[in-house]
């Protein structure tokens, strides 16, 4: 935080009232565009009294859809972690062929619309796809089932975990993991001594982003749910239904435990930017 | 430890430590890193199980309709409105969130005030807030009843349930975008060219034109395409604020859904491509962009 000498005539900052004037501009524009649609979340939530905010989440449709988004996470969260880990490790520390068209192809879903990536998975597995005559005579749902909804959450967190940890374990480089090596330890023993003490904080930091992601997911899992009540949504698709239903404060409850969800996602990335900087990648160092 | 307790025991020590580097430099050669083929494998194989196997039935698809399905399925006046309606809607929204960025930024970067670091926690909100949630509550704020709408359907305009809508839904989702692509810039660019500006007698503003702007602008473009290409596809906080009439406010992903719902696979396929291609191509001139700078600057 270099706070530089304040000179009331200062050829190099704008003059005081302009200052304030943009100040005041962009914190508007945060408050309509950002923190209004908090606010009225929670004030919606609640505005029927904590009561109200409780009865709508424990019907067995709002529980059942809490629970999918719970499972799909404790799903994707760790198969994201682990194969982001090796995937990175890849990218990092060995250099070979179509390494750079690795690197692109990972950032794919991003450039990917989520109803689209839910079409693929259509394409794949619905009636005119083509795994859907083996998925049949195996008797495997895959659409409108719980597995599509995995597959489509995968889809869309695919790059969360990776894209933070090859930057950073570039910077890191390899020496000590060389090191290590060398003075005879075991792979095991490397990676758990010495890489993941090095990358924790930035996987930890991709794994919120991720987790983030997972639990909010719309568009993709929309697709290849089938918003079956009490089997197939998601707490996402739960508060499409009610608000289509006109049952704005159900809707809205549940909406706020994904809110709140968020904020402490921020909380959490606020708090690791500023207490473990140095261990992130270059790009999340701030001040 | 081990490298110290051989040193210690080794009456000749330079001799030692040699032999370590030259073991170290063989060593090297032929990267004594564990896991090149585990990871690779596995790596490759989730890549290809969970992102390009999807992608390629799309492909595959897209490919095999023929031409005369491609021309049904694009002549089509309702496809037509609704590429329309996303490519206007995500440029529009791209170029608000890109200028908002600039402003956002530089007050985050530059000065100094109360609540700052608040401003900047709140820039990430659209990245962690699932897009229904954002959607139903923009909705909610900005229509006619909202709290919001109400101050503007006082003086006839509308934003909920038509065009300004959709923009507005847009310009959350890619604000993010904008602000964190150009804020490490404007961090490292520090005041010596300013400093350089000022003492040769530029004022404020032409400081800001001929030296500011010239240096912001690679990250400037690299965030408005980020938040173009994510416009393009985004899907869950436009459905809620946009009406969704046909022919009028219709977004291109929503009609995937439509035509999913029809089984006209074809149909879905095909805006799916268009939308896919156009995503692929704004992200490329990203990747573009920093040689077409490099060639006109004086960098390296």
């Amino acid at each position: 935080m270099s706070e530089g000498p304040r000179f009331s005539n200062d050829p190099l900052r704008e003059p005081g009232w302009l200052r304030w004037l943009l100040i005041l501009t962009a914190a508007a524009a945060i408050g309509l565009l950002v923190l209004l649609p908090l606010v009225m979340v929670l004030g919606a939530a609640f505005g029927k009294g904590f009561h109200a905010w409780w009865q709508a989440l424990l019907t067995p449709d709002a529980r059942s859809a809490l629970a999918l988004t719970l499972f799909t996470a404790a799903i994707v969260i760790p198969v994201n972690a682990v194969f982001g880990v090796l995937a990175a490790w890849v990218l990092t520390r060995f250099s070979f062929r179509g390494k750079r068209v690795l690197l692109a192809l990972i950032d794919l879903p991003f450039a990917v619309s989520p109803v689209v990536a839910g079409l693929c998975l259509v394409l794949l597995f619905g009636s005119a796809g083509w795994f859907h005559a083996w998925l049949q005579a195996h008797e495997i749902k895959v659409l409108f089932a719980r597995p599509g909804i995995v597959l489509a959450t995968l889809f869309v967190t695919f790059p969360f975990v990776v894209r933070e940890l090859v930057p950073l374990m570039q910077q890191q480089g390899a020496d000590e993991e060389l090191a290590a090596r060398s003075l005879g330890a075991s792979a095991w023993t490397m990676f758990l001594r010495v890489t993941l003490p090095k990358i924790k904080w930035g996987l930890l930091y991709g794994v919120l982003l991720c987790a983030a992601r997972a639990m909010g997911e719309f568009g993709a899992v929309s697709v290849v749910s089938g918003h079956i009540r009490g089997m197939t949504n998601t707490l996402p698709l739960h508060i499409e239904i009610l608000y289509n239903e006109f049952d704005a404060t159900a809707a809205f409850a549940a909406a706020s435990l994904l809110a709140g969800l968020s904020l402490l996602t921020l909380v959490l990335k606020v708090w690791l930017e500023a207490r473990h900087g140095d261990a992130l990648a270059q790009s999340h160092r701030r001040h | 430890m081990a490298v110290s307790s051989i040193a210690s025991t080794n009456p000749d020590r330079r001799m030692t430590m040699t032999a370590l580097t030259q073991s170290a430099a063989r060593v090297r050669g032929r990267n004594p890193l564990p896991g090149f083929g585990l990871s690779l494998g596995l790596g490759m194989t989730w890549l290809g199980v969970v992102v390009l196997l999807p992608l390629a039935a799309l492909a595959v698809r897209a490919a095999g309709m023929g031409a005369h399905a491609w021309l049904r399925a694009i002549n089509d006046a309702r496809v037509q409105a609704a590429l329309k309606l996303s490519f206007s809607t995500a440029f529009c929204a791209a170029v608000v969130a890109s200028l908002v960025g600039v402003l956002i930024t530089w007050v985050i970067v530059r000065y100094r005030f109360p609540g700052r670091r608040l401003l900047d926690a709140l820039v990430d909100l659209p990245f962690a807030l699932p897009t229904a949630v954002a959607g139903i509550a923009l909705t909610a704020i900005y229509a006619p009843t909202g709290w919001v709408g109400k101050l503007l359907a006082a003086y006839g305009i509308k934003i909920a349930y038509a065009t300004p809508g959709i923009v507005l839904a847009l310009v959350f989702i890619g604000l993010p975008f904008a602000v964190r692509t150009l804020q490490p810039v404007l961090e490292a660019l520090g005041r010596e060219p300013e400093e350089a500006a000022a003492s040769l007698g530029a004022n404020r503003v032409t400081t800001f034109r001929r030296v500011i702007v010239p240096e912001l602008l690679p990250a400037w473009l690299t965030g408005f395409s980020l938040a173009f290409a994510r416009g393009l596809g985004e899907y869950g906080s436009v459905i809620f604020i946009a009406g969704n009439l046909p022919y009028k406010t219709e977004i291109a992903p929503l009609l995937i859904t439509i035509r999913l719902e029809e089984y006209d696979y074809n149909g879905a396929v095909a805006i799916a491509a268009l939308l896919l291609v156009a995503s692929f191509v704004s992200l490329l001139v990203i990747n573009l962009l920093p040689l077409l700078f490099q060639r006109g600057g004086s960098h390296e």
